[in-house]
């Protein structure tokens, strides 16, 4: 008896010791992070992502409400000339895409869309960076279901090698921003962006699940 | 306002303007030279085509401030003696009708003939199809810039 009580006080011993050890490591661990000055960004990783389909799906209707507006889907076409108005037509004078989406010769985006809107009712729209996805990777929304869309919009083949994260971020991008700020006579997207945001990070992390196809 | 200087025609031009203010008002207003067109005033026509830093810019709604530090080349500075082969084909195949487009329409040939030599008819009606003519001498441009293109190579084999 006396026997096991000692060894079991030598055990209590050695575990209080262990602790502290642990504690102290713990406290020099996070006190040496806070130096740190290339601490990563936290990832979203895929383990993070809660798998609701319901929930996803659901949220995809207002992502898919506001990828198919004018604002959004115009720049998205399904041929090589971007499209113009809250009708969705074909873009007056016929601009081509080019290889890198920036327009060919003297038809180039940035030769009428300024860095910021040009003032005036109809006028060209404006931002720094203003173009159609590639040649190589046209990122089409005009005609696609929603369904197709989803499938499409988390495809790193399809979507510019983006993965969840970079999605994500995506929704802060300046030409996405631009669908909210059309310049005079052009209607804004169907919601606001900041519930566009929460839709699109609700549909990503709950899985982007892709909505069932429908049957016409 | 403010005091700026613009570089056009490689020429050093001080003024005062609004940084908002059309790049077509300080070249036609401020520097004087006139060759530039306005048309709709709205990027729709392409009468005001002049390039920047070898862009073929519409000048009626590109501001000052973007022109600042840059290149600006009007129709006057695309050659010493207007000889662009360009401008020489316009004048072989007497390409104008009224005229009013055509400073713009030879500066975006220009850019065309630069970034393709040896355009197709499809290429010149892509590089082409902002730039309107309202006497419809459509023909007689696609004509030139092909005469433009043979003018251009011949110059570069002599070269």
């Amino acid at each position: 008896m006396k026997q096991d009580s000692k060894k079991r006080a030598r055990s209590f011993v050695s575990n209080q010791t262990v602790a502290i050890l642990s504690i102290l490591i713990f406290l020099i661990a996070v006190g040496a992070s806070a130096f740190r000055r290339d601490a990563p960004a936290k990832e979203i990783k895929i383990s993070a992502i809660a798998r609701d389909s319901v929930a996803s799906v659901k949220a995809f209707e207002t992502v898919y409400k506001v990828l198919m507006s004018p604002r959004c889907m115009n720049c998205h076409p399904a041929g090589d000339v971007p499209l113009q108005g809250d009708d969705s037509h074909l873009h007056a004078m016929g601009p081509k895409r080019g290889l890198d989406g920036k327009g060919v010769y003297a038809m180039k985006c940035s030769n009428c869309h300024q860095e910021t809107n040009t003032p005036g009712l109809h006028t060209p729209p404006g931002n720094p960076d203003w173009h159609l996805p590639p040649a190589a990777m046209k990122m089409v929304f005009q005609g696609k279901s929603a369904h197709e869309l989803a499938r499409q919009l988390v495809d790193k083949k399809q979507n510019g090698d983006k993965d969840m994260q970079k999605l994500i971020e995506h929704a802060d991008d300046g030409l996405v921003l631009a669908g909210w700020n059309p310049g005079e006579g052009r209607t804004l997207p169907p919601v606001t962006h900041a519930e566009f945001k929460k839709a699109w990070i609700t549909w990503i992390k709950n899985g982007a699940y892709a909505p069932k196809k429908t049957s016409n | 306002m403010a005091k700026i200087t613009l570089s056009i025609n490689k020429k050093e031009f001080p003024m005062e303007a609004d940084p908002q203010m059309p790049l077509l008002w300080a070249i036609r207003d401020l520097t004087g030279l006139k060759g530039t067109k306005y048309g709709c005033g709205v990027a729709q026509c392409g009468a005001c085509v002049v390039h920047l830093d070898g862009e073929a810019v519409r000048s009626c709604v590109t501001k000052v401030s973007r022109a600042v530090g840059k290149q600006v080349v009007t129709i006057e500075g695309l050659s010493q003696a207007n000889d662009h082969p360009v401008q020489r084909a316009w004048q072989e195949i007497d390409v104008p009708q009224c005229g009013y487009c055509h400073s713009g329409q030879i500066m975006s040939a220009a850019v065309l003939l630069r970034e393709n030599p040896n355009p197709t008819d499809q290429d010149i009606d892509y590089g082409m199809a902002g730039n309107i003519c309202r006497c419809g001498t459509y023909l007689r441009i696609r004509k030139a810039i092909h005469a433009a293109a043979d003018m251009q190579k011949k110059t570069a084999t002599k070269g």
